[in-house]
């Protein structure tokens, strides 16, 4: 893989190729409407700087969504007093998260291992518990951050864009709207941001940064003893996954203008988790690849409902058809969840390199396969030698 | 003064039933090696136990009701009401209480399925991985449930006659005003038993020399050729059953949901790293102290210093504890230090 | 001759036990100066020390005329002492180019620095030198295996090029032939005699007393957290006190 593709460049056009064609070649899939893009594109970005911090490193944290959310109350407010123009809303959401990620990595990465989990999982759970709560002025509690029609946007006040009195007006990236192409231009502004983020994913790689983290990662005392200080390393990795979260949680606004409490609870931590996970801990396009999987089955599974699956059994005889409804309805519609802690335990019991562990193994077998076969053509050539010889020798 | 003992009280028995988590939680940590982020689960687990006890024998039949004359009136008698009368009756009304006798079994089977069908084979994986898998493990229980028993909090009331309030501060000498739930006190009493029976069998039995010598130094008692396999199911099992009981009893304090364990199991996590990862005593202690501390903090004299302090004085606690003493209240050096 | 590490009346207790007492201890730069004692004598600890691992109680302990106690462990390594491990302190998921690599990088980038956009297939300068260091060993062949997957005796090997490529002014070796079979053992002294590693000042901590004898300019005698003799090979096989303290105790091979 490694030499096949060595040159980023060839890298960044396949993915950019794949990314910008998802529209087309996911509409056999059903796949193709720009909501669902998009949330592949945004979690994608979401998991591949999670994989940054967890993938290089191996830390843990359960804690990530918080700067989920800190990016999107940021962007929402941005919205609110500067301007609709998403353009800032997304800069200042990162930046945010970035200085949260700055804070809590700080305190957090004092301690390693499991208490390193622990700590982020804390201060998540404090940042959740206090959005619901006190914080209710600044993130409209249970109710969510939403926009306004009278909100004062001074930004655009400023240059003279006056939308008030029209009703709730849309997010715009200088003048187009978001919505515009039918909502695709809203999956394709996602996109090229996935597809920067992802280049930049690809560079910390293959920097001598990125050496340096997976070395962290294999033998964190012998780092010390090389000559590292390991913690500022730790740190810039936690900051850099962090402003990512904020990036992908600015993006959900500028999308769809509301920021709620829940993005910050830890189970939404657990879930980008898996994401990285399921594709490949620790490589490139693992998290893409997981998170995409995720969204696309967590769409069709919460969606189906039970007359579906009957409409989907119905080729069996009719016992079969109940049977078959009955086992596999708990897993669809809300039972979705169901289906996720089970593909969670499946994974890391089964595959911990996940889906891309899964490729290489088929890889390696096929290579196997082959390489088997062309031994057995070998015997059969020396078998014919050997024959011929003692033909000859008889003759 | 009443106010202070009142906030104690108060915190006591939430601090109980984090103690018995955390206590359960420390066994498998210490003896195992386990982090087990499924053990929320296994508390929720337990609050079903008595949810699907009671909802079994109070089974009931539609019957005609004679004392209402006007119309048509029906009432629901359970069929053990019917059967044996008073008897049945009371049986029905002490549901909770009664569950135990099923719980019990019922979660020493959970136990040795959940060990010897996964924890087993993650030993000697990473804790992340072992965070990760008992973490889809949880989800996995709590969806099931959910599909079952829906997702709303099912009250299941504890038995009538200790529905009502003690007068504790008439039986220490304070105030008559001061009352307390008797159920509240029982659960406490219930806690300090269960703490009391784990801390005997692991003092004066020779199963649970091993299994603190396990503790203290896991490799060792392994190479000392003691049959560590089994012992770690037994051990496994207790940490299920007393999460179990836990929840059975905990039922009447909050109506179980599906998401109780997961509410629970953070919060147990963070006692037990308070207490210090692999110190039972700790994790009692913390459980305790943790509780209290919450109390106090929803004390409306507090948040109104402090806003919002009650939802997260545990969490920060933990922050405060893990920086400044990193082992926790009475954690040992070199646990889970790598 | 200039001391390049000056180790004075550093004394170290645990709890009750009294690992170091009193240990005065000077390396000339340019020598192999081997420290030699029975087992629990206190010589990991000297060791554990000097690199930041471990503060002595009292004393002081000064490399190239800096004070060496309470400074952090990276800082002591780009002070210029570098220790190898005894037991292979390797990167086991990293390839062995990597491997040589992270000592390369500590020494250009320092303790920090933040360099997410070069790319470490394009540092051919460094990759060179990586190379070259691990064909000095013997490993070039392998420079693309997981370190993890190799021998115990390439992962010593790879153990040295890493304290090697950082061109340390001092490299503290703890037991550097532990373990070893007899034909690795020499294999390991003649790695250590010869090219850029024979001018390099050097501290072995050794058990076996072939190894010793074979490379030590000068010996220090470590029993029971003490110093008690210090001097060439020769000196130190004619110690009466030597022979009473450790070679007596029939820990010699």
């Amino acid at each position: 893989m490694k030499n096949l593709f060595k040159s980023n460049m060839s890298i960044m056009l396949v993915f950019s190729a794949i990314v910008l064609t998802a529209p087309i070649w996911l509409t056999p899939l059903g796949a193709n409407y720009p909501d669902l893009l998009q949330k592949f594109a945004i979690f994608g970005l979401f998991a591949v700087g999670y994989n940054i911090l967890f993938g290089l490193t191996g830390y843990l944290s359960f804690g990530h969504a918080a700067f989920l959310g800190v990016g999107s109350y940021t962007a929402v407010w941005s919205l609110k007093l500067l301007s609709m123009n998403v353009f800032l809303g997304i800069i200042l959401g990162t930046i945010m998260s970035g200085i949260f990620a700055l804070a809590i990595g700080y305190l957090s990465l004092r301690r390693s291992g499991i208490y390193f989990s622990i700590l982020t999982l804390a201060f998540a759970q404090m940042a959740y518990s206090l959005a619901y709560s006190v914080l209710t002025p600044i993130t409209n509690g249970e109710t969510g951050l939403q926009i306004a029609a009278n909100d004062p946007r001074y930004l655009d006040s400023l240059v003279g864009i006056s939308q008030q009195g029209q009703g709730i007006p849309s997010t715009n990236f200088f003048g187009v709207l978001l919505k515009s192409w039918d909502g695709y231009f809203g999956f394709y502004f996602a996109a090229v941001i996935l597809i920067l983020g992802f280049y930049l994913s690809l560079r910390v790689f293959r920097s001598p940064f990125g050496l340096k983290l997976r070395a962290i990662k294999s033998n964190q005392t012998r780092m010390t003893y090389t000559g590292f200080n390991t913690r500022p390393y730790l740190l810039s990795a936690f900051v850099i996954s962090g402003m990512y979260a904020g990036l992908a949680g600015s993006l959900m606004v500028a999308i769809d203008p509301l920021a709620g409490a829940e993005r910050m609870q830890w189970t939404a931590s657990g879930e980008v988790v898996l994401m990285t996970i399921l594709g490949g801990v620790g490589t490139l396009i693992g998290p893409m690849l997981g998170a995409v999987v995720i969204k696309y089955f967590e769409n069709i599974f919460s969606a189906l409902n039970n007359s579906e699956l009957h409409q989907v059994f119905n080729f069996l005889p009719s016992f079969l058809e109940e049977t078959m409804v009955f086992i596999v309805s708990p897993f669809v519609g809300s039972g979705w969840h169901l289906t996720l802690g089970a593909l969670f335990m499946l994974v890391v019991i089964f595959l911990p390199g996940g889906m891309m562990e899964g490729v290489t193994k088929i890889n390696s077998f096929l290579k196997r396969k082959f390489g088997k076969t062309d031994a057995e053509e070998s015997d059969v050539s020396i078998q014919q030698e050997v024959q011929a010889k003692a033909q000859q020798g008889g003759e | 003064m009443d106010a202070i003992l009142i906030q104690i009280l108060n915190g006591l028995d939430k601090g109980a039933a984090y103690a018995l988590i955390a206590l359960g939680l420390t066994l498998a940590f210490g003896t195992l090696g386990i982090v087990n982020f499924a053990h929320g689960a296994l508390f929720m687990l337990g609050a079903f136990c008595a949810v699907t006890f009671s909802k079994v024998i109070s089974f009931s039949k539609q019957i005609k009701d004679e004392s209402v004359t006007i119309f048509d009136a029906y009432k629901e008698i359970p069929y053990l009401e019917i059967w044996w009368g008073d008897f049945g009756a009371l049986i029905v009304d002490f549901a909770v209480p009664l569950s135990i006798i099923v719980a019990i079994p019922v979660m020493i089977l959970v136990g040795i399925i959940m060990e010897r069908g996964l924890i087993k084979h993650f030993y000697k994986r990473t804790h992340a991985e072992q965070i990760l898998v008992t973490f889809g493990l949880a989800i996995v229980i709590q969806e099931i449930i959910k599909h079952f028993f829906g997702a709303n909090p099912i009250p299941t009331p504890a038995p009538d006659i200790v529905s009502g309030s003690a007068a504790v501060g008439a039986l220490v000498g304070l105030s008559e005003n001061l009352v307390y739930p008797w159920w509240r006190l029982i659960y406490i009493v219930f806690s300090g038993l269960i703490i009391f029976a784990v801390f005997a069998f692991l003092q004066f039995t020779t199963f649970g020399m091993v299994v603190r010598a396990g503790m203290a130094d896991r490799e060792t008692v392994g190479l000392l050729g003691i049959n560590i396999q089994k012992r770690f199911t037994i051990v496994f099992a207790i940490a299920a059953t007393v999460a179990g009981l836990a929840g059975v009893m905990y039922s009447p304090i909050l109506p179980p949901d599906y998401h109780m364990g997961m509410d629970f199991l953070v919060l147990s996590f963070v006692v037990v790293v308070v207490g210090g990862m692999g110190s039972l005593g700790g994790a009692v202690a913390a459980g305790f102290l943790l509780g209290v501390l919450q109390s106090f903090a929803s004390m409306n004299e507090v948040k109104s210093i402090l806003p919002g302090i009650d939802q997260i004085i545990i969490y920060l606690v933990a922050v405060v504890i893990l920086l400044v003493r990193p082992r926790g209240l009475m954690g040992r050096e070199g646990v889970f230090e790598d | 001759m200039t001391n390049i590490l000056e180790i004075k009346g550093v004394n170290k207790t645990f709890g009750g036990l009294h690992a170091l007492r009193d240990v005065n201890l000077e390396i000339y730069e340019g020598e192999t100066h081997a420290i030699i004692g029975p087992n629990g004598a206190g010589k990991s600890t000297l060791l554990n020390c000097c690199i930041g691992k471990l503060i002595p109680d009292d004393g002081s302990v000064t490399f190239n005329g800096n004070n060496m106690i309470g400074v952090d462990a990276h800082d002591i390594n780009h002070a210029g002492m570098v220790r190898v491990f005894q037991t292979p302190e390797i990167f086991p998921e990293l390839s062995l180019l990597e491997n040589v690599l992270i000592p390369a990088l500590a020494k250009r980038d320092g303790t920090f620095k933040f360099n997410p956009f070069g790319d470490i297939f394009n540092e051919k300068e460094i990759r060179e030198e990586a190379m070259a260091t691990l064909a000095e060993f013997g490993l070039e062949g392998f420079s693309e295996d997981h370190a993890g997957s190799m021998s115990r005796g390439n992962k010593r090997r790879l153990e040295l090029a890493m304290g090697l490529i950082q061109k340390p002014k001092l490299l503290l070796l703890d037991e550097p032939t532990a373990g070893m079979a007899r034909l690795d053992t020499n294999n390991t002294i003649d790695l250590l005699k010869t090219g850029k590693m024979r001018e390099m000042t050097k501290v072995i901590i050794e058990h076996d007393m072939h190894v010793v004898f074979s490379l030590a300019d000068r010996i220090s005698v470590l029993a029971r957290g003490h110093i008690i003799a210090t001097g060439s090979p020769e000196e130190i096989k004619n110690d009466p006190k030597v022979k009473e303290a450790y070679l007596g105790e029939g820990d010699h091979e």
